[in-house]
């Protein structure tokens, strides 16, 4: 009998799309995509290269995703005619799940929630935290627009596999560190090209109690740390948040036991503080303990890392009852049409206006510099977004303190970048 | 394939909203991109850079977003390659995609300063400094690749390697 060789999640998720036993680290293979993704800034290039490909078809009008997010609600007559091009592309192509504005959401937080993307997937997207599907079991990454043209031509898209870093975290964690916390000592241990051209793998006891939301911030940032994918594998947490949206079956895929890693890191999450990444790299992150004061001029609390369900609920904790700082915006974006209509059935959205907040349809608008929230030259803002890069935000004078949702909203009602433990009752 | 051209140095982690700020991101017109290429990072980029001109930078180049409009913008602002010690995995495939040669070669890289001028021969991967008279070797790019940026890219290398498939 042929002695079987050990693989990682990466290795096996491609292994079994490609209909291969085995498939070596550094291979370039050709794999199937169970899904591809774009938006409204990335999608017209795809469309265009489309075109010049000339095929008259895409290769599953079930398996692809369009959502206009990142500059809709159209913020103007440019953005207009980019989603009016992604619109009739659809349109004419009969893609099944395009999402129009007033159902849509931020594509990684949409995308999940409605089921699209599953344990042992494939999924591409043109956009960089395609990454964030990892939190559900897919080997999910960001590519460019001409791959996704291709991809969306063909079904197909050469990849090569991946050697993988696994991240194993124990303790338990401190009150207010979540996700997000972990995700950014992580980045500011291993540097923004810390696993690049690398998969991560995030396990250990720590990890087995996280909840979903939690997992797909952490995937999100994957990224960030120059990562192709960012996985969790599928345990009942994933079975739990999965059964109830899925539409097709799909095959839940785990590292073998003895699979062989790049490089494997321990973390004692009791040791973490919540954290805050200073400009202009997510990789300065510091403890809570150690930012100093920072006064700020705005909090964005949304995004396809922190816009979820509980990300919601912990700011609208800390804003129950408070103000928002007088010299402070504080702009809450929900990450879906269902996420916004929980937040207004709960009554979370009544919480963030008496606070003195902005609550706005899903939108990834300000992270990227887009629209609702630009920032001014000299102002600083704490956000839960996933980059602080120059001028990311707006003027390239202004800067971006990365945190998870607890320490924006807290940082929203001081003025300056503090945590709920700070807030008198 | 040879190119020659003058160097823009740039550092460690030049992340694509560096190379083409989101806020530039409602249009996908060539020529749009490029009249904001680099804006927040080098103000003289876009009135000084000619054509043929080389990027020279450090670890990561064209980390972050998934944009291809970066390498688009720098290949429409008359950019011939860009050297760097690493580059960002997305970044490098959008690069080769589009047909904008790129090269890995940490010691060419560290070596060469803004205003050097560089030789390059894409066949044999050789990068000569100009000024310095130093060469440096990087890994060729197959065959296959070098036909890839000799088209322009992926989708019009596709298409012509269709019509051969066809004719």
């Amino acid at each position: 009998m042929a002695q079987r060789k050990p693989m990682t999640m990466a290795q096996k998720i491609l292994a079994a799309h490609t209909g291969r036993e085995h498939l070596s680290v550094g291979e370039l293979v050709d794999v199937p995509v169970d899904m591809v993704l774009a938006n409204d800034i990335t999608a017209p290039i795809a469309i265009n290269e489309f075109a010049r490909l000339g095929v008259d078809e895409v290769f599953d009008r079930e398996r692809i995703a369009l959502v206009p997010d990142h500059f809709a609600p159209n913020k103007d007559i440019k953005s207009a005619e980019q989603c009016k091009q992604m619109r009739e592309f659809a349109q004419r192509y009969g893609i099944v799940h395009y999402f129009e504005v007033g159902r849509m959401g931020i594509e990684h937080a949409l995308l999940p929630q409605e089921g699209l993307v599953l344990p042992g997937d494939v999924v591409v997207g043109a956009d960089s935290h395609t990454c964030t599907y990892g939190a559900v079991g897919a080997f999910a990454t960001g590519m460019g627009s001409t791959d996704i043209a291709v991809a969306m031509a063909t079904g197909s898209i050469w990849m090569r596999v991946p050697s993988t870093i696994k991240i194993v975290y124990s303790g338990e964690r401190r009150p207010w560190v979540g996700g997000k916390d972990l995700i950014l000592h992580t980045i500011g241990l291993i540097g923004v090209d810390g696993a690049r051209y690398q998969a991560i793998e995030f396990c250990g006891p720590a990890i087995e109690t996280l909840s979903m939301d939690n997992r797909l911030t952490m995937s999100n940032m994957a990224i960030e740390a120059g990562a192709k994918a960012g996985m969790f594998a599928p345990d009942a947490i994933t079975e739990a948040y999965v059964s109830s949206r899925a539409k097709r079956s799909c095959r839940p895929t785990c590292a073998d036991a003895d699979a062989e890693y790049e490089r494997v890191i321990e973390i004692d999450v009791s040791a973490i503080e919540p954290t805050v990444s200073f400009p202009h790299l997510p990789s300065n992150a510091r403890p809570l303990s150690q930012v100093g004061q920072v006064k700020i001029d705005q909090a964005v609390i949304g995004s396809c890392t922190n816009g979820r369900w509980e990300d919601l609920v912990q700011a609208a904790e800390i804003l129950k009852g408070r103000q928002v700082h007088p010299d402070v915006r504080c702009i809450v974006i929900p990450g879906t049409q269902e996420i916004y209509l929980e937040a207004v059935r709960g009554g979370l959205a009544e919480t963030f206006v008496r606070a003195g907040a902005v609550f706005s349809t899903p939108t990834c608008g300000p992270c990227l510099g887009g629209y609702m929230g630009v920032l001014a030259a000299g102002e600083r803002c704490i956000s839960t977004t996933n980059r602080n890069f120059v001028g990311r935000m707006g003027h390239v004078d202004s800067e971006v303190y990365l945190a998870g949702p607890a320490i924006a909203a807290a940082s929203a009602v001081l003025g300056y970048i503090g945590g709920p433990e700070q807030l008198g009752r | 394939m040879t190119l020659e051209g003058r160097v823009w140095k740039y550092g460690d982690n030049i992340d694509t909203d560096a190379i083409i700020p989101a806020r530039y991101l409602n249009t996908s017109s060539e020529a749009e991109l490029a009249a904001h290429c680099m804006e927040d990072w080098d103000t003289s980029f876009v009135a000084n850079v000619q054509p043929g001109d080389i990027v020279v930078a450090g670890k990561n180049f064209g980390c972050g977003s998934s944009r291809e409009h970066a390498p688009v913008a720098l290949k429409a602002s008359g950019i011939a390659c860009v050297v760097a010690e690493t580059f960002a995995r997305i970044f490098y495939r959008n690069a080769l995609n589009i047909g904008l040669p790129i090269l890995e070669c940490p010691e060419a890289a560290q070596a060469t300063l803004a205003g050097h001028t560089l030789e390059i021969d894409l066949s044999a991967g050789r990068i000569r400094n100009v000024d310095t008279g130093q060469t440096y070797q990087s890994t060729p790019y197959p065959e296959f690749m070098l036909a890839l940026i000799e088209a322009g890219g992926l989708v019009e290398y596709t298409r012509r390697k269709l019509a051969e498939d066809h004719g």
